[in-house]
């Protein structure tokens, strides 16, 4: 019991090391390490198929690795994978919510999957800090894609997991709908939740990260807080106007890079 | 967790029971083409086909009845493929709950919507002029065998709800098994049948069931006929939910 309180609160949130995934042929992990520190945003950055998705699946015990390590919350995603489960919540590439169902029910139904007591008092304090009480009531099938991000998001609070998988959050929104799930996520990070997203979006983990890892071609390239990633670039020289690099430039800067040495 | 089973699986059965209640038509079309089926071969057909003294709706409603099971799991196995296509699917999977309550809530909803299905099909055929002298123990062992029939074919249909690409692939699967009655004793005798046909027909599972049945809602003694038809019902269950445990183990981990 000792030891299994002191792997499930010191240290890391998430530890990978070394994790490896082929589909048959295509290897689309070669090795990726990074670690995400307790009560942060750590955004996964990479291109389609860059294996984000991959990541995400594999911590959330859904897929299995074919070498490596990855620990969440202290426990080994292979061997301790009713215990992870425990520990985590994920929201999926595509909105994880019950279309047919109402708003409400849906967190109901998630708060009594969890044993929570007061499954219904649960569910109408998330619909109210997510902005959906007026929703509550309605089906899923006619909420706008914000409102449905907002209700899977809401979702994977139930219980308080200490961590999230975002997979993707805002792909395929509006502008607008891309802020409410912002605003959402900074929730989450307030409460102390250690949350790890994936995004090609640029902006969102310039907007979001305390971390951001860039994955690319199955491996991390680099792995940094944006002010280091900045850094990474010779400092803006200054000649008639002064230009700061953005993300995006540091992006395709270190990208290029690797894809030469290949 | 095997403490959480029970209620995690009582918690997705209402859940899939509500997307069954929410869309009333999927009981109804299940019903509607046995029901149609039984209009035409009780009318147009059933004059031309002799069964002796039994009237002919009496003669042919236990295939009838097997036709709206094996037409149900088609929205059994259509309910299993959307949800393994949508997200929920992988959120329950990375959730701390019974992982097999998941599959199970699926198959308690069939036999709910199944037997809804059932009583609409009995209605029609009493209001057809459908009599039985079967007493309630006769109705209980006919309610038992369709149930056992039920739940060896809806674990089959989880088979290709789990595995299918296209939802055509998911619900084709049950044409085949709506099929099946027409080459057995449902409809006409088999004695009236050439050689290999009747063969078939005496000696597959269909013909002992709706024998079993048949002579259940006569009140006839079921003579060895129940067995052969128990032992078809218990085989197929227990070879479908193996192949499905083993299907549904592998698409997880």
């Amino acid at each position: 019991m000792l030891v299994r309180m002191s792997t499930s609160t010191a240290g890391p949130a998430i530890q990978v090391r070394g994790l490896e995934k082929s589909y048959k042929e295509l290897r689309v992990l070669r090795g990726v390490d990074f670690e995400v520190a307790r009560g942060s945003i750590f955004a996964l950055l990479g291109s389609n198929g860059a294996g984000k998705t991959t990541v995400v699946r594999i911590l959330s015990t859904l897929l299995r690795a074919d070498a490596g390590d990855a620990r969440v919350n202290g426990f080994d995603v292979g061997a301790r994978a009713a215990d992870v489960r425990e520990s985590i919540s994920l929201t999926g590439q595509f909105a994880a919510v019950d279309e047919i169902l109402s708003g409400r029910e849906n967190l109901v139904m998630i708060a009594r999957l969890r044993h929570l007591r007061e499954p219904g008092a649960v569910a109408d304090d998330l619909l109210r800090r997510f902005s959906l009480t007026e929703a509550g009531g309605r089906r899923v099938a006619t909420y706008s894609g914000g409102m449905r991000r907002r209700l899977d998001i809401a979702m994977s609070l139930i219980g308080n997991p200490p961590v999230i998988f975002l997979d993707e959050p805002t792909t395929g929104l509006d502008p607008e709908a891309r802020i409410e799930v912002w605003d959402a996520v900074k929730e989450l990070a307030r409460g102390g939740t250690t949350v790890l997203l994936t995004t090609q979006y640029l902006d969102e983990a310039e907007q979001l990260a305390d971390r951001i890892a860039i994955l690319h071609r199955g491996r991390i390239i680099v792995d940094g807080t944006l002010a280091e990633l900045k850094r990474l670039l010779p400092p803006a020289e200054v000649e008639y106007v002064e230009k700061q690099p953005s993300l995006e430039d540091v992006y395709f800067a270190v990208v290029g890079d690797a894809a030469e040495k290949e | 967790m095997a403490t959480h089973f029970l209620a995690d699986t009582a918690v997705l059965t209402g859940r899939t029971l509500r997307h069954v209640t929410r869309s009333v038509d999927t009981i109804v079309t299940t019903a509607v083409t046995p029901i149609a089926m039984m209009l035409l071969f009780v009318y147009v057909f059933g004059g031309a086909i002799d069964t002796g003294t039994v009237p002919y709706v009496n003669y042919m409603l236990p295939g009838i009845l097997l036709i709206t099971i094996a037409s149900g799991i088609a929205y059994t196995a259509f309910r299993l493929f959307t949800d393994m296509r949508s997200g929920i699917f992988e959120r329950f999977q990375s959730m701390p709950i019974a992982r097999s309550g998941v599959l199970w809530a699926h198959v308690l909803t069939s036999i709910a919507a199944i037997a809804i299905s059932l009583v609409l099909v009995v209605g029609v055929a009493l209001l057809m002029g459908f009599r039985s002298g079967a007493g309630v123990l006769d109705w209980l062992a006919v309610a038992g065998i369709l149930l056992l029939f039920t739940l060896a074919l809806t674990w089959i249909a989880v088979i290709p709800g789990l595995t299918a690409k296209t939802l055509d692939g998911a619900s084709g699967f049950s044409y085949p098994l709506i099929f099946l009655p027409f080459i057995s004793s449902a409809f006409v005798p088999t004695a009236s049948m050439p050689g290999p046909v009747r063969f078939f027909a005496e000696h597959q599972p269909v013909t002992s069931i709706v024998d079993t049945i048949r002579n259940l809602f006569t009140g006839q003694p079921v003579g060895g006929d129940i067995w052969v038809a128990l032992g078809w019902c218990a085989g197929i269950l227990v070879i479908a939910y193996a192949l499905a445990d083993l299907t549904y183990r592998r698409q997880i981990s």
